[in-house]
């Protein structure tokens, strides 16, 4: 068998096996729904929750994409603002890293004080997601070939020449790498702040049905949920690979397919 | 002036220390003339790269001058690594220097042909650096220095880390661009050998500090080709040379 069918294969075949385990496990015990429904039953809710679940989905995801896309406008203008002034970088950098390091389940009730719900979630969503971004692009500017920029010295480029040319293009790995867990991330920092705002009663996304659902006990639609915060997630990563791939199939040595 | 021509460059007592403390240079004098072809030997450490450097503005000295008798000339510098941008292709690193300079699209398209087909790059121009030897990429980084037509070409140690075989060819391949382009070129190498074989005068170097040990002429007509790499005359110069680095490197001055 190739290694590809081994690697796709395999871990299928896990799925199947752990899936049989489990539906076996709660027939023989017949364990109630309520304590653990059986995949079947997940699967049903899933269908017959449809509609309500992917309107909480995409109350979700609007809010991942959102806090995702602030991250990264937010992470690579600071990398790059950083880049151009030590004094900006100095003053700054400090408490990006601070906030980075402060749980963000602690900072979510504040914001839910301060901000309008929407908004706190957002914010939350963010915050988890923009250091990844800004620590790998920074790292990436200060990586830049130190010949080529003797070279750009010498042709007497500007700096925003040497910044388009030269240190955008040779940072764009690293800040690709720095976005691929900004996505992640900032599905964590939705959930989180939706978890929170949940607790205070408000919001619909789909970490909120997660809540609602264990408060009335309707275990399977917690698990419907989970699952589709999963795929979710699943579908993030996977699609931020696919452009990290694209964008540097041509040149990068992560991309490039090794012959034997 | 003797042999005609008048400087391009002439380095004028040229000190550097480095913030390290670390002299490089100590009083370098050296004097280009316009369409030569001269080489820095010297062992690693002597300072020639330095005094590259400093010729190509990329350093300032810390004491002394660079002057530049008939206005400051344009420079083309090729550097040890072929030191391309890795996500553009070969028409677009080649086209560096132009873009740069904001120069015209047509204009420059031109320049890139032109550039590309001198150094035997012509059906390369859309492929990646990653997919070039080590031999080629070298010549795509040559392509790139001769894209702006300068009148003075820096190159240093460029073909060091080439195997003898592309070495050979890429030292045939450069003189016979300098015999056809008839621009200046200042070319450091720490290899005996090789800049007896390309230059018509060769500036040795003593080490730490830098200044010139000695300035041999290698009267040997142009074109040279394997046959002098293998002739007598070239074992000649070479020994010559050979002493005068051995001298300079025993502390002698």
């Amino acid at each position: 068998m190739s290694d590809r069918a081994l690697r796709i294969g395999l871990p299928v075949l896990m799925l199947a096996l752990v899936l049989l385990a489990w539906d076996v496990v709660v027939r023989a015990f017949a364990i109630p729904p309520y304590v653990l429904p059986g995949p079947g039953l997940v699967l049903n809710t899933l269908i017959a929750d449809g509609g309500l679940l992917w309107q909480s989905l995409l109350v979700t995801l609007t809010t991942t994409f959102e806090g995702f896309l602030l991250a990264a406008v937010g992470g690579i203008g600071l990398a790059v603002l950083f880049s151009q002034s030590r004094l900006i970088e100095y003053s700054l950098y400090p408490y990006a890293v601070i906030l980075q390091v402060t749980p963000v389940v602690a900072i979510a009730p504040l914001l839910l004080i301060y901000l309008p719900q929407p908004l706190a979630v957002l914010a939350c969503a963010w915050i988890v997601a923009f250091f990844p971004v800004l620590a790998n692009t920074t790292l990436g500017l200060q990586s830049v070939d130190h010949n080529l920029l003797a070279l750009f010295d010498l042709y007497k480029a500007s700096r925003w020449q040497l910044l388009w040319n030269l240190k955008l293009p040779s940072a764009l790995p690293q800040m690709l790498a720095g976005l691929r867990i900004a996505g992640g991330l900032s599905l964590i920092g939705a959930v989180v702040a939706e978890i929170a705002a949940g607790s205070a009663g408000a919001g619909s996304g789909l970490a909120y049905r997660i809540a609602e659902s264990g408060y009335r006990l309707n275990i399977p639609r917690m698990f419907a949920a989970l699952l589709l915060l999963s795929l979710a997630g699943i579908a993030i990563f996977f699609a931020l690979s696919t452009l990290s791939h694209m964008v540097l199939r041509r040149w990068h040595e992560s991309a490039v397919k090794r012959e034997r | 002036m003797p042999g005609g021509a008048s400087s391009i460059v002439c380095l004028r007592n040229v000190c550097k220390t480095f913030e390290s403390g670390t002299v490089a240079l100590d009083g370098l004098d050296l004097d280009v003339r316009a369409g030569e072809f001269v080489s820095l030997l010297g062992p690693s450490g002597c300072g020639k790269s330095t005094a590259l450097r400093i010729v190509a503005g990329l350093s300032v000295p810390s004491t002394g001058a660079v002057e530049w008798p008939d206005g400051s000339s344009k420079i083309g510098f090729v550097f040890q690594e072929p030191t391309l941008m890795p996500w553009a292709d070969v028409a677009a690193n080649v086209r560096l220097p132009l873009r740069l300079a904001h120069a015209d699209d047509a204009q420059a398209r031109d320049a890139v042909r032109q550039a590309l087909a001198r150094v035997g790059l012509a059906d390369f121009a859309q492929s990646y650096p990653r997919e070039l030897s080590g031999g080629m990429k070298m010549r795509a980084s040559i392509a790139r220095a001769l894209a702006t037509e300068p009148q003075l070409l820096l190159m240093d140690e460029p073909f060091a880390a080439l195997d003898e075989i592309t070495r050979f060819k890429l030292n045939n391949d450069l003189l016979r661009l300098w015999q056809e382009l008839r621009r200046t070129v200042i070319f450091v190498t720490h290899s005996v050998f090789e800049s007896v074989y390309l230059s018509q005068h060769i500036v040795v170097m003593t080490p730490r500090p830098g200044r010139v040990f000695a300035d041999i002429a290698i009267p040997a007509p142009y074109p040279r080709d394997e046959r002098f790499r293998t002739s007598a005359d070239y074992a000649g110069y070479c020994r010559t040379v050979s002493e005068a680095l051995g001298q300079a490197m025993a502390g002698a001055p």
